[in-house]
């Protein structure tokens, strides 16, 4: 059969030399086979739960020394979780304390990926469940405090995240606030540190955000002549609407 | 048929069985199959040191699942290279020219290949008895004899249909993980993301049915669930043991015809 393909015609014995009881079995197997296969229940399909991812130091052993493709290969295989063979599990099933544990274990197997904090933002952080949604923004939270001047741009969609969708000012505030104080640096642009000045605003505490441009002005940080002209302009609307409003 | 007929018949093929099966003590496959098991316990050991809860589980599920996995490749390395050695030193033609029918000489060399195969699977069932009930791991025990034997009687065709080692085990080899996923894959052809709609779609869906409907039930072997939730019974093995029947018997005769057609 196979062989054929291999010796060519001129090394096979022809057909007939086969003895007429093999060929039965041949047809009788094959029978068979696709009738128990038909006979069998069909394969159904079951959502397994996520597991806790295990320890690092079982992973990196796992890892067979690259870290780092097997990090990209867990990020990869979280994200398709909600998608089990024959089976859509919406994000919000799942168990967001073990799709932490593995964001964290992506993170410790390559510290400087970006994979695991984009998903918790983007991806996790978008369901409609405020609290997911904040656990995922903690996570991004805690692991930007690690390297802020890696890891701010998640934090800065952690604060849009926390001020559009959550409508929570407070967290926002204390996400924009350690932006602020933390990534500092010539890698990080100025609006970063403007961010809590506009959420301030949002609050309606002008008077604060009032002090922080005027701080940010004075402290020669703002070199960029359109930016300093902005956020003068910033400012002088604050102290009008101030005004306007002791006069109310 | 008188039992000196059968004799007569058979003693050829027990004959050839037993010295394949020997064969694996002088080629020292069993130091392999010893030192697999002492793997496996390292393995096991390892595991209970670094699992937080469920100890027992955790080690008796990862330890099996690479055993298992790792018994398959070493049956296939042995099936595959026994049978090369048997065609490179002409003891096939040897064996041919005596009166016995090629039917014998493939039954003699799949019963021994059997034999190796219980050999293989015997011990490391015993070892997963340690981390779960006696009871799965028997049932896990006699799964994975079902599953090389399958696992023999797939080498041997390949072996006996391919010129070249390296075709033949990598054969064998996509055969069975085929084998093991066409399940999931069968799941995921008819699952929520695929647009049925589409031709293209409704021929890949038709391919993998027809596939499925050749392919062994792979990942009904051997499963880890008997270890963890030991909730296997005696009762789950019937369907195993059909199947392996069924499959041994095609794989077989699919054997047997490349076999009658060969020129020696």
């Amino acid at each position: 059969m196979i062989a054929s393909l291999h010796h060519g015609g001129s090394r096979e014995r022809p057909v007939a030399q086969v003895p007429k009881p093999v060929i039965l079995l041949l047809l009788i197997g094959l029978g068979l086979q696709v009738v128990w296969h038909h006979w069998r229940p069909a394969p159904t399909a079951t959502a397994s739960a996520l597991p806790y991812a295990p320890p690092a130091d079982v992973l990196s052993v796992a890892s067979l020394g690259d870290a780092i493709a097997f990090s990209r290969i867990l990020n990869l295989w979280l994200q398709m979780y909600d998608n089990q063979p024959g089976i859509s599990i919406p994000f919000r099933e799942l168990d967001y304390a073990r799709v932490t544990s593995w964001l964290q274990a992506s993170l410790t197997l390559d510290p400087r990926g970006h994979y695991p904090l984009l998903a918790a933002v983007r991806l996790y952080g978008e369901v409609p469940d405020p609290e997911r949604q904040e656990q995922m923004l903690e996570f991004t939270y805690e692991k930007f405090l690690e390297a802020p001047l890696e890891r701010w741009p998640w934090m800065a969609h952690a604060i849009l995240i926390a001020r559009h969708r959550l409508e929570n000012f407070e967290l926002a505030l204390k996400y924009a606030n350690a932006l602020a104080d933390k990534a500092i640096g010539p890698q990080v642009p100025h609006w970063v540190q403007q961010m809590s000045i506009f959420v301030l605003e949002d609050m309606g505490e002008t008077e604060a955000a009032g002090i922080l441009i005027g701080g940010l002005l004075e402290s020669g940080r703002i070199t960029d002549p359109q930016e300093f002209s902005f956020l003068s302009d910033r400012l002088n609307l604050l102290a009008e609407s101030g005004q306007s409003g002791d006069e109310r | 048929m008188s039992i000196e007929t059968m004799r007569h018949k058979f003693g050829p093929v027990a004959v050839i069985a037993r010295y394949t099966a020997l064969e694996a003590f002088r080629t020292r496959y069993i130091w392999l199959v010893v030192a697999l098991l002492l793997a496996g316990l390292g393995i096991a050991l390892f595991i209970g040191d670094l699992a937080i809860t469920e100890t027992r589980q955790t080690q008796a599920a990862i330890t099996a699942a690479l055993l298992r996995f790792a018994a398959v490749l070493l049956v296939i390395l042995f099936v595959t290279t026994s049978v090369h050695r048997d065609f490179s030193d002409k003891s096939v033609e040897m064996m041919l020219s005596l009166p016995l029918p090629r039917a014998g000489y493939y039954l003699g060399k799949l019963f021994g290949y059997a034999l190796v195969a219980a050999l293989t699977a015997a011990p490391l069932s015993g070892l997963l008895m340690f981390f779960a009930p006696a009871e799965a791991g028997l049932i896990w025990g006699l799964s994975l004899l079902l599953e090389l034997v399958l696992v023999c009687a797939l080498s041997l065709l390949f072996a006996f249909t391919f010129n070249q080692i390296t075709g033949a085990i990598s054969a064998t080899l996509l055969f069975y993980l085929l084998g093991r996923s066409i399940a999931a894959i069968q799941l995921m052809a008819h699952g929520p993301l695929t647009n049925q709609a589409q031709t293209s779609t409704q021929i890949t869906t038709g391919l993998v049915d027809g596939l499925a409907y050749l392919l062994p039930d792979l990942d009904q072997f051997s499963r880890s669930a008997w270890l963890v939730y030991p909730s296997g019974s005696t009762g789950d093995l019937v369907p195993l043991l059909v199947q392996t029947m069924i499959y041994v018997a095609l794989l077989s005769a699919v054997a047997l015809f490349d076999l009658y057609r060969k020129n020696f």
